[in-house]
């Protein structure tokens, strides 16, 4: 039965199509498909000249739990992670059963790893102490991101700003994980259970930061499992700053998101010290060329004007 | 809360079944006692289309009111985990529709509610699927041409264990292999908490053409015991879920 996709109603969702919600009679233009999940497709809509991404599905059971999941989210709003949610509703297609859909913000932004690749490991400072900052709100707020990837994480900009777009993996913090990616699974890995808790996101989170260094994610092998990923890790030339970090999150050492944002942006700190050091020290040379090349200057001046 | 026993058979094949019952018609049998039957068949990894043997899955799942899916080797893991997960939220799903229907009358479902009402239902029944207790007997087939694909299986299962014990509710896993060395089905692990005992005992393949797909899901049955099969949490009746 899960076999089955739904084929059929994709052939009238095409640009500039009018859906009107069952329920509450919201118009939304169709522009293009966004994308398509394992439970649905998402499309980029226009309501009253607002640009919005609604998502659409028959399978109105996996739906229903992700509103659910939004509307919570709702509720402890002062967190970027996750799209806002707008509208929900179902709809008749032309033929065949009804469609169940729900709207939520339009999260227009780069993928994470093509954003540093543009402006520079800098920013990867900065996005890890906004992400730990949002886990932290959302745990507090008693959830778990769950599938939290790097193909989830979008940066919008003015001022670059890191989002999460999938809420299908958020669960209630004491239950079991809903959804998952193996590479950062900890169960994949034999380090931990799958019940949800603050350190599985952030062994999740630490799998993020090896994974944008390296094309496709890896493999457990014959290795035991932290010292294959302690190996990867220690590769990373950019990440050696934050390597203990890192390895604490992996190895479930930390209780809360607070805590790693704290030794993080100790970590920052010392790096900007010592960059002012390096930088002053540079400053010091240039005014030594400075000196040199002005002293020549007058040197060669005294050559030739007698 | 209400607490209640899901049973299910999951039943792992790369092929058609070629002795004894229709194993359709044994998995009707087995959703009438209250036991889901979830199929998974294994393509081979040179199969561009479904062969026709593996038409058979989708059928027995049917009639055992469970959730089918063909996978090739390298997803079966996470599959293993859809499938179980989705047979125990559609069952719990009908028994709440159920209860609605006798609220709501004979032909309301889930789908004729608001989006509203439909969330809040969602919730109990995915607070229900956290927090009963299930009963999985995996059922794998050891004919001679799951050879290379039984670590793969005995990985996915462990794998599974693994994420149904995250849950509130408790689990008991058991398996069966079939064909057995002197029988249709032979038990390799007894009712147990978990899955890593298995590893050491993990099936041997058995040489020979025959597989009793029909037989070895009535012999599985007969592994949920007798008390169980009559007060079942089926589809007809609720009588297991007590009050907690
Ligand atoms: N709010 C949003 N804003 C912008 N793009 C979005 C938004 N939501 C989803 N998308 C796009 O649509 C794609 C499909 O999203 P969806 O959440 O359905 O599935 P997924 O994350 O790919 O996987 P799965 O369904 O398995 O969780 C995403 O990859 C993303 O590119």
């Amino acid at each position: 039965m899960m076999g089955k996709t739904w084929s059929k109603p994709e052939q009238w969702l095409r640009p500039g199509l009018k859906i009107v919600g069952k329920w509450h009679q919201n118009e939304y233009v169709l522009k293009r498909k966004l994308g398509q999940g394992a439970i649905g497709t998402v499309y980029l809509c226009e309501m009253n000249g607002q640009l919005v991404a609604l998502k659409m599905s028959e399978k109105n059971t996996s739906m229903t739990m992700e509103v659910n999941v939004l509307k919570s989210l709702e509720k402890a709003r002062d967190h970027c992670l996750g799209p806002s949610l707008l509208d929900v509703d179902d709809w008749q297609p032309p033929h065949g059963p009804v469609l169940s859909f729900y709207v939520m913000e339009y999260i227009q932004g780069e993928p994470l790893r093509t954003f540093l690749q543009r402006n520079g490991t800098d920013w990867l400072g900065v996005f890890m102490l906004q992400l730990l900052d949002d886990l932290d709100k959302l745990h507090e707020a008693g959830w778990v991101c769950g599938d939290l990837k790097l193909e989830n994480l979008l940066v919008t900009n003015t001022p670059p700003r890191i989002r999460w777009i999938d809420v299908g993996g958020t669960t209630k913090i004491g239950r079991a994980i809903k959804e998952y990616t193996e590479f950062y699974d900890r169960g994949y890995w034999g380090m931990g259970s799958r019940k949800a808790e603050p350190s599985y996101d952030l062994f999740a989170f630490a799998m993020v930061c090896i994974g944008l260094f390296y094309a496709s994610t890896f493999e457990r092998g014959k290795q035991q499992p932290e010292v294959l990923i302690r190996r990867r890790l220690h590769r990373v030339q950019t990440l050696r700053p934050f390597e203990a970090c890192i390895m604490k999150a992996i190895t479930g050492k930390y209780r809360s998101a607070k805590q790693m944002h704290q030794d993080i942006s100790h970590v920052l700190q010392q790096m900007k010290a010592k960059k002012r050091d390096s930088s002053s020290s540079d400053a010091f040379l240039m005014e030594g060329a400075g000196m040199l090349l002005l002293a020549g200057g007058y040197y060669l001046l005294s050559l030739f004007i007698p | 809360m209400k607490k209640g026993t899901l049973k299910q058979i999951l039943l792992i094949t790369d092929g058609c079944s070629n002795k004894g019952e229709d194993p359709a018609a044994t998995a009707a049998l087995a959703r009438e006692q209250g036991i889901t039957v979830n199929v998974i068949g294994i393509l081979e990894d040179d199969h561009s289309e479904e062969p026709d043997g593996l038409m058979e899955v989708e059928n027995i799942a049917l009639s055992g009111g469970g959730v089918s899916q063909l996978v090739y080797q390298q997803a079966l893991s996470q599959t293993v985990q859809m499938v179980t997960k989705q047979a125990m939220t559609q069952t719990l799903q009908g028994f709440v529709n159920l209860e609605l229907q006798q609220i709501l009358g004979s032909d309301q479902t889930m789908e004729d509610l608001a989006p509203d009402k439909r969330g809040e239902i969602m919730e109990v029944v995915e607070d229900m699927g956290e927090t009963c207790d299930l009963e999985v007997l995996v059922l794998v087939d050891t004919s001679a041409s799951m050879h290379d694909k039984l670590p793969t299986v005995k990985e996915a299962l462990i794998d599974l264990s693994i994420s149904l014990n995250a849950r509130i509710g408790r689990n008991r896993f058991c398996m069966l292999q079939f064909p057995g060395k002197r029988r249709d089905a032979e038990k390799i692990l007894d009712w147990s908490p978990k899955f890593d005992a298995v590893s050491n005992s993990f099936p041997k393949l058995m040489s020979g053409g025959v597989t009793p797909t029909g037989p070895a899901i009535r012999e599985a049955m007969h592994q949920f015991g007798r008390k169980s099969l009559l007060r079942s949490f089926g589809r007809n009746d609720g009588q297991d879920l007590e009050q907690a």
